[in-house]
């Protein structure tokens, strides 16, 4: 009947309104979180400085070649590290960091390469084990908010499995699949090929006149590459989860801001709906009266 | 005399900058000291003690579990793991 419709509509309208409001709410503590997230970036930045400073004072000072520097050539092995969030909410980011990671694999089993998969975050995790591929490792890690910690823990796995002979399953070249914060309204994943390292960032090139201070090294210019390029590595991977907490928060904002404006927009449809249905159940128990009153004085 | 800039960083923060007039640090050889017009230098650090000898105001000592110290024109950079001031 039509007072059911009437009902009906109700309902629907109450629950839109909560969805609403949790919507909202997400949308709201996602802006708040972002500020967090950036100020970290932001704390992080005089390490970074720091260390890629001496990384390029060792390049411009020495000429040694080292192990995570070292090109090979026709390894047989990649590490790919896929860093995505733990959860959803957040649009296309996690679908997009998953793709990204596809083509990527596509291209280095083209190439010829096994391709190891190393997972952080819980949803590019349940996409693989749904799939049933094979994951080297993975970490649940907390992504709006990742520590120096995990960073270092991720870093050292994959060092680890980058420094190991080819025969032993080591691994020859790593790439890193994350996204970049460009700015509130756009975050785009993208790759780089961490290892073999290239240190190119900020190498000062020394004027040819100018003479070059001596540096000391201590104890050896091996040693102090031996300690400085795994923490150089691992700042990297740092920053790249920074980065993608950022984006993830950013695209959540997002994402609940639209689904709160489509909540609105529904409450509005169903509250015209309501009222149409409320108007014809007046409307039509005025003309069962009429027609009622119309028959008794007829008769 | 001269005096040395110094930053003490760790991997989340910077947890000190200023200047001091010397500097001690735990590095491979044993505890080195830094004054001002060092020789640059790169050194891997030790767990061990850092000192600070402040221009002004008390010393800064902390506890680190290692890292590394960069010395270039009276600049002074350590960079730390973990620290925990003393």
């Amino acid at each position: 009947m039509a007072g059911g419709s009437q009902r009906v509509f109700k309902a629907r309208i109450k629950s839109t309104q909560s969805l609403k409001k949790m919507f909202r709410a997400q949308e709201l503590i996602a802006a708040s979180r972002i500020g967090k997230a950036r100020a970290k970036t932001a704390a992080a930045a005089p390490y970074a400085q720091a260390i890629t400073r001496a990384v390029s004072a060792v390049a411009t000072h020495t000429d040694i070649d080292h192990p995570l520097t070292r090109e090979v050539d026709g390894g047989k092995r990649a590490a790919v590290l896929v860093i995505s969030s733990d959860r959803g909410m957040a649009g296309s980011y996690p679908a997009s960091i998953v793709r990204e990671a596809e083509r990527l694999a596509q291209q280095l089993v083209a190439e010829g390469k096994e391709v190891l998969l190393y997972v952080a975050g819980r949803r590019a995790i349940a996409y693989y084990t749904f799939r049933g591929r094979e994951v080297a490792s993975s970490w649940v890690y907390g992504s709006e908010r990742p520590t120096a910690e995990i960073a270092e823990e991720i870093g050292e796995a994959l060092l680890e499995k980058f420094l190991a002979p080819e025969d032993e399953g080591g691994v020859s070249e790593l790439h890193v699949v994350s996204t970049q914060f460009v700015n509130m309204v756009t975050q785009r994943p993208h790759v780089v090929r961490m290892l073999p390292l290239e240190v190119v960032e900020g190498v000062v090139e020394a004027d040819e006149h100018e003479a070059l201070p001596l540096y000391d090294f201590e104890p050896s210019p091996e040693d102090v590459l031996d300690a400085l390029l795994p923490r150089y590595v691992q700042l990297r991977i740092y920053a790249a989860l920074l980065d993608a907490a950022a984006s993830e928060l950013a695209a959540r904002q997002r994402a609940m801001h639209t689904a709160t404006d489509n909540a609105e927009d529904l409450i509005r449809t169903y509250t015209r709906l309501a009222n149409q249905a409320r108007q014809a159940d007046i409307t039509q128990e005025i003309s069962e009266i009429v027609s009622g009153a119309d028959a008794l004085a007829g008769s | 005399m001269a005096e040395l800039s110094v930053d003490l960083v760790s991997r989340d923060r910077k947890v000190w900058s200023g200047t001091a007039t010397q500097v001690s640090a735990p590095s491979a050889d044993g505890q080195i000291g830094i004054l001002a017009n060092h020789t640059p230098l790169l050194a891997v650090l030790r767990p061990g003690a850092i000192k600070v000898e402040t221009a002004s105001g008390p010393a800064l000592e902390a506890q680190v579990t290692g890292g590394f110290v960069s010395v270039d024109n009276n600049l002074v950079t350590l960079v730390v793991d973990e620290i925990s001031l003393v």
